[in-house]
């Protein structure tokens, strides 16, 4: 069997998988990296955007070949109340400058142009293949099944996603709860690029991110979201996946809403719905990591739980691919030393730890529970889109000064202000 | 723009259907004892329905989320869970 064992077989190729296996297959070892969609891609989707930062690092200028949208210069977060909204509009060309801090994309695209970097570095590829369960002698991992098939290597990479079978087969993590983990809704908009830019005020090339939070997921914890693609935009929901049980509507129509919402309305219009999608999202941060080593595997990627949404900040990807890049340097160097132990490949959680994937996990420890909080959809979006509302309003009413309107507002919005004052100081020091 | 339905939704995708093999399975008999149901609410597809007072579920517009098996109080024993076999189900062209 010796010469049919590869260095390392990587089950999934997204930004996790794919990153590992063109690190390694760049220093000459025999990867294998396994794919159950058709193609890398197809059975991915997110909101919208990579930060460039970690990619960057690993393939310099990757946007002068890769698959990207539009580099994300305005940045846009609104609070919506019925016929309100009220928004945040940050706009900063410099983010549409090399370096570019962050792109819009689309997974079935680049996820396939990142594999096949990965192929092109060495790494074989193998589509249409569901690994069913792992191999294991005296209780190392020492390959998969798929099928009749049976392959082996030296470590098994465990980057197939949230769901992450794999890594639960290796009893490396638990079935995790719905309070964990979020339900995103997406649907692909096509609408022409000028009007596009029109619409979110962009100059050529610029695109927007925008979030959302309020009466959109009608009081459950989540958000809805905004991405513009060159020419469409990816528009969906959020929702805890706990708190979506309790939804008196279901998953699509909540979306179907949204959409007909007032605020949305003249944003798609004219557009044309080509695609709908829905996965997953783990949201537990830190505190919903699997142990990422054992003997013989490393898990890596939405697997591991490495995603980070901060209400005005939502990241992933980077995560994936640096933890891909971890991953690929902790096989490495246990290579070197020829022991695939858990001992020998705990080498991987230093190196998360020493890059800003566990660091940054770390700091913002507390955000999942921060986001638990119902004031955040409810009385807060209510608070801040009615005062803001009455501000600009003129009837020939008595005036009242800032200080009487803000009092009044927080009595009809049932704002606490012990809990506020809570609420400020958590948000100002947890996210 | 015109409101869609789950079906119409689904309809704008790409499947590739397994008619060999279901990849997710029920075990109607805990579904029965089930009063919640969440997964009726909770599919983004809409692929959970109460037909005759019982649950009805079609994998084919199944978009893989996991949501089903996430909120299942009895999850791994009424909702059996899995990926369709390889190449097979939900295939995003834009994602």
């Amino acid at each position: 069997m010796a010469e049919d064992k590869f260095t390392a077989i990587i089950v999934g190729a997204g930004p996790a998988g794919s990153t590992a296996a063109m690190l390694l297959a760049r220093e000459g070892h025999e990867v294998l990296l396994i794919e159950k969609g058709a193609s890398p891609g197809t059975k991915n989707m997110f909101g919208g955007r990579l930060y460039s930062h970690a990619l960057n690092r690993i393939i310099p200028e990757f946007w002068e070949e890769a698959p990207v949208e539009r580099a994300v210069a305005r940045e846009i977060v609104t609070f919506l109340n019925d016929g309100q909204a009220v928004s945040l509009n940050c706009h900063n060309a410099d983010w549409a400058r090399p370096p570019y801090h962050s792109f819009t994309l689309l997974r079935a695209e680049f996820d396939a142009w990142l594999a096949s970097k990965a192929e092109e570095a060495g790494a074989m590829l193998a589509c249409n293949i569901r690994v069913d369960d792992l191999l294991a002698e005296n209780g190392k991992i020492t390959g998969i099944r798929a099928g009749e098939d049976e392959m082996f290597a030296d470590v098994v990479i465990a980057a197939d996603g949230v769901n992450s079978i794999i890594a639960q087969k290796a009893g490396l993590s638990r079935m995790f709860s719905a309070r964990q983990v979020a339900t995103g809704v997406k649907q692909i908009i096509e609408l022409p690029p000028e009007t596009i830019e029109q619409r979110f005020q962009l100059n050529g090339g610029e695109g927007a991110a925008q979030l959302f939070v309020g009466d959109c997921t009608k009081g459950l914890q989540g958000g809805g979201f905004l991405y513009t693609n060159k020419q469409s935009v990816s528009l969906g929901l959020v929702v805890n996946s706990a708190d979506l049980e309790h939804s008196r509507q279901k998953a699509p129509d909540l979306l179907e809403d949204f959409k007909s919402s007032p605020h949305i309305v003249p944003l798609i219009e004219g557009g044309e719905v080509v695609e709908y999608s829905a996965h997953l999202i783990p949201e537990a941060g830190i505190g919903m990591m699997p142990r990422v080593f054992g003997d013989g595997i490393l898990v890596a990627g939405d697997a591991a739980g490495f995603v980070l949404n901060l209400g005005y900040v939502v990241r992933g990807m980077d995560f994936a691919i640096a933890s891909g890049e971890a991953a690929a340097k902790a096989v490495m160097e246990a290579k070197r030393q020829n022991d695939f132990s858990r001992r020998s490949l705990g080498v991987y959680h230093k190196l998360l730890e020493e890059s800003f994937v566990l660091r940054d996990l770390e700091a913002y420890r507390r955000a999942p529970e921060f986001m638990e909080n119902r004031r955040l959809y409810e009385s807060y979006p209510d608070f801040v889109t009615s005062l803001v509302t009455n501000l600009f309003t003129i009837n020939g009413g008595r005036p009242a000064h800032l200080y009487s309107k803000i009092l009044s507002q927080m009595k009809q919005s049932k704002i606490n202000p012990a809990k506020l004052a809570v609420d400020s100081w958590r948000g100002a020091t947890w996210l | 723009m015109k409101r869609l339905s789950a079906e119409q939704l689904l309809g704008l995708d790409k499947f590739l259907v397994d008619d060999d093999e279901g990849h997710i399975r029920l075990n109607k008999e805990h579904c029965r004892e089930c009063a919640a149901k969440p997964c009726t609410i909770a599919c983004p597809a809409g692929l959970y329905t109460i037909r005759d007072g019982e649950i009805s579920f079609d994998y084919a517009g199944c978009l893989e989320c996991g949501t089903c098996r996430v909120v299942c109080p009895k999850s791994g024993v009424a909702i059996i869970w899995n990926y369709p076999r390889g190449g097979f189900g939900v295939q995003f062209r834009y994602g």
